[in-house]
């Protein structure tokens, strides 16, 4: 059912995002659009030596995009760039596949529902999309998940 | 509801035309179908898909150059939806219908052949606020390419345009009015009749936008007197990539053709080519023939049923949609013109379209959520997307209430 979508936690990262603010002092951001459904997502980020020390982002999208972001940047916190990257590929997994549910993604499993929702996996990974950008910095194009 | 819909048009047994409708009969996670995105395609009757069927199981054959049984049986059936769509247009010759795969392709013909030849530097071209990317798009291309200028007639609050802002932009300049005949992401009716006459005043020339219109209300092309006039087959319960366009046959023999090949030519040598008369002029290459003739079909189809009897019923069920979404608290109608047909588009404060499309589905309820392909409509309003449900006459109340119910889970869910 549709619950195994809409999820409690998402529900209330979608009623109450966390780190949704701008960033005076980030090192890094990017821009997401997702045409689909018109959802706008800025993303900033604070890396001191390898690591980010800081997320947060911006913008208007559905709950899954905004849930996705929310707890995207909650999740960030602490990691080093090769482990954010590394955690972009099994989101990306988890979404995309029926292989297991890895072990390592922490809270960010509620979104293995979305699998059975294709029409909303561009929702679930418009963030990681531009967490991408905003790490390889080549954010001078919006990324766009068309 | 099925009492209210007998008391309202007791002539229009809707039970009795969903049995023609296949697609209709299906459960969709479980649900019955609640097919509401027929702005988007309309779903087809047995008598298109059979006639489609049957042009391939007997009368296959390429149109217009063969002699023998099968080309003439397939050129005639072809060439009888020309007939069908004149009469369904109220145009004058069917010459003046041009086969085309919709109405983006209608449209393109003409800023193709007509624009390139007609719109010079300094030209202007008036569009509408509330236009489809493909009558916007198009134009665009032309201005660039011309040094012209792309002017916009403004809409109020309501989605209805601003026939006296209208009235300033048209000047000696305008070579051109493209208007939407109904709009697809509001459902708002233009006074066409009205804008047409105003360009003619100007000296400049209309082109009408029919995909909405077609579908729901009588369209009478000589009351109207549009320059052009075009519409998707797949919105008339056709099948996809066939539909009309309709040009005066002075515009339509001065403008040069739209592509090279077969079939538009009389005489061809390696020095010059003289083009084939109307409407073959514009018709290069092997058509659609199944699509052609499927677009017979449903032309049949609708004027058995007749239009007027569509707009009627269609306009209940608008009207008992309106007052039912009305009720729901947050919910806000997107498109409140006085004259509307068919669409119901919202938005609901704190739920993101594309969610209310995700939990409709799951209760086998189709609506379309997005842009609708009017992105300048959203910004107008000041939204990123709404929820449009869009109705057919094969729509009952009762399904109506389904939507209605449907939005209620999704509040539950969401609150
Ligand atoms: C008002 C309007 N114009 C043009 C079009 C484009 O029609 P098609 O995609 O069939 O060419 C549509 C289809 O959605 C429409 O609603």
């Amino acid at each position: 059912m549709v619950h195994d979508l809409y999820q409690e936690i998402i529900l209330d990262h979608s009623k109450r995002p966390r780190n949704c603010h701008t960033m005076a002092n980030a090192t890094g951001q990017a821009d997401g659009y997702n045409p689909l459904c018109g959802d706008k997502l800025k993303l900033f980020i604070r890396i001191e030596g390898d690591i980010v020390k800081d997320a947060s982002f911006v913008g208007s999208g559905c709950a899954i995009s905004t849930a996705s972001a929310s707890l995207m940047t909650e999740s960030l916190k602490g990691k080093t760039r090769e482990e954010a990257l590394k955690m972009l590929d099994k989101f990306h997994e988890l979404l995309t596949t029926d292989t297991a549910v890895s072990q390592d993604l922490g809270k960010l499993v509620v979104f293995c529902g979305v699998r059975d929702y294709p029409a909303r996996v561009k929702c679930a990974t418009l963030a990681w999309h531009t967490l991408k950008s905003a790490l390889t910095n080549n954010a001078a194009e919006p990324v766009s998940t068309e | 509801m099925s009492t209210l819909s007998s008391v309202v048009a007791p002539s229009f047994d809707v039970e009795k035309i969903r049995e023609d409708f296949p697609v209709l009969k299906q459960k969709v996670h479980g649900k019955p179908l609640v097919y509401l995105d027929s702005a988007a395609t309309a779903q087809k009757p047995f008598a298109v898909i059979d006639a489609i069927r049957r042009f391939h199981e007997v009368d296959c054959a390429n149109i217009h150059r063969g002699v023998h049984e099968l080309s003439q049986r397939s050129t005639a059936a072809y060439e009888e939806t020309r007939a069908k769509a004149k009469h369904f247009l109220n145009a004058r010759s069917k010459d003046e219908l041009i086969f085309v795969r919709g109405t983006t392709e209608g449209i393109n013909l003409v800023t193709s052949s007509w624009g390139r030849k007609n719109v010079k530097e300094g030209d202007e071209i008036i569009i509408s606020a509330m236009e489809h990317h493909s009558n916007i798009v198009p134009w665009q291309m032309l201005c660039q390419e011309a040094g012209a200028r792309l002017r916009v007639i403004p809409m109020n609050e309501r989605g209805e345009l601003l026939m006296e802002e209208y009235a300033k932009l048209l000047n000696p300049r305008t070579r051109m009015v493209a208007v939407t005949h109904v709009s697809n992401a509001l459902g708002t009716i233009n006074p066409v009749r009205e804008i047409i006459e105003m360009a003619h005043k100007a000296g400049a020339l209309a082109l009408i936008d029919g995909a909405q219109a077609a579908p729901h209300i009588k369209v009478d092309l000589q009351a109207l007197d549009a320059d052009f006039y075009t519409f998707s087959g797949h919105k008339v319960i056709g099948p996809t990539g066939i539909g009309i366009l309709y040009g005066k046959t002075k515009l339509l023999n001065a403008m040069p053709p739209y592509q090279g090949g077969g079939d538009m030519i009389k005489v061809v040598t390696f020095e010059k080519t003289t083009y084939a008369d109307l409407p073959y002029k514009f018709e290069a290459g092997t058509p659609n023939i199944a699509g052609g003739i499927g677009l017979g079909a449903a032309l049949d189809y609708t004027n058995a049923l007749g239009i007027e009897k569509i707009a009627a019923y269609e306009h209940k069920l608008l009207e008992y949609g309106t007052e039912a979404l009305l009720q729901i608290p947050g919910l806000k109608l997107i498109g409140t013109a006085k004259e509307k047909a068919s669409v119901l588009s919202f938005v609901i404060e704190g739920i993101h379209p594309h969610d209310i499309g995700t939990v409709l589905d799951r209760q086998g309820i189709a609506v379309r959520t997005g842009h609708h392909c009017a992105q300048p409509v959203m910004d107008f309003f000041n939204v990123p997307a709404t929820t449009r449900a869009s109705l057919a006459f094969y729509n009952t109340f009762g399904e109506i209430d389904a939507l209605v119910g449907g939005i209620k889970k999704v509040k539950e869910i969401f609150s």
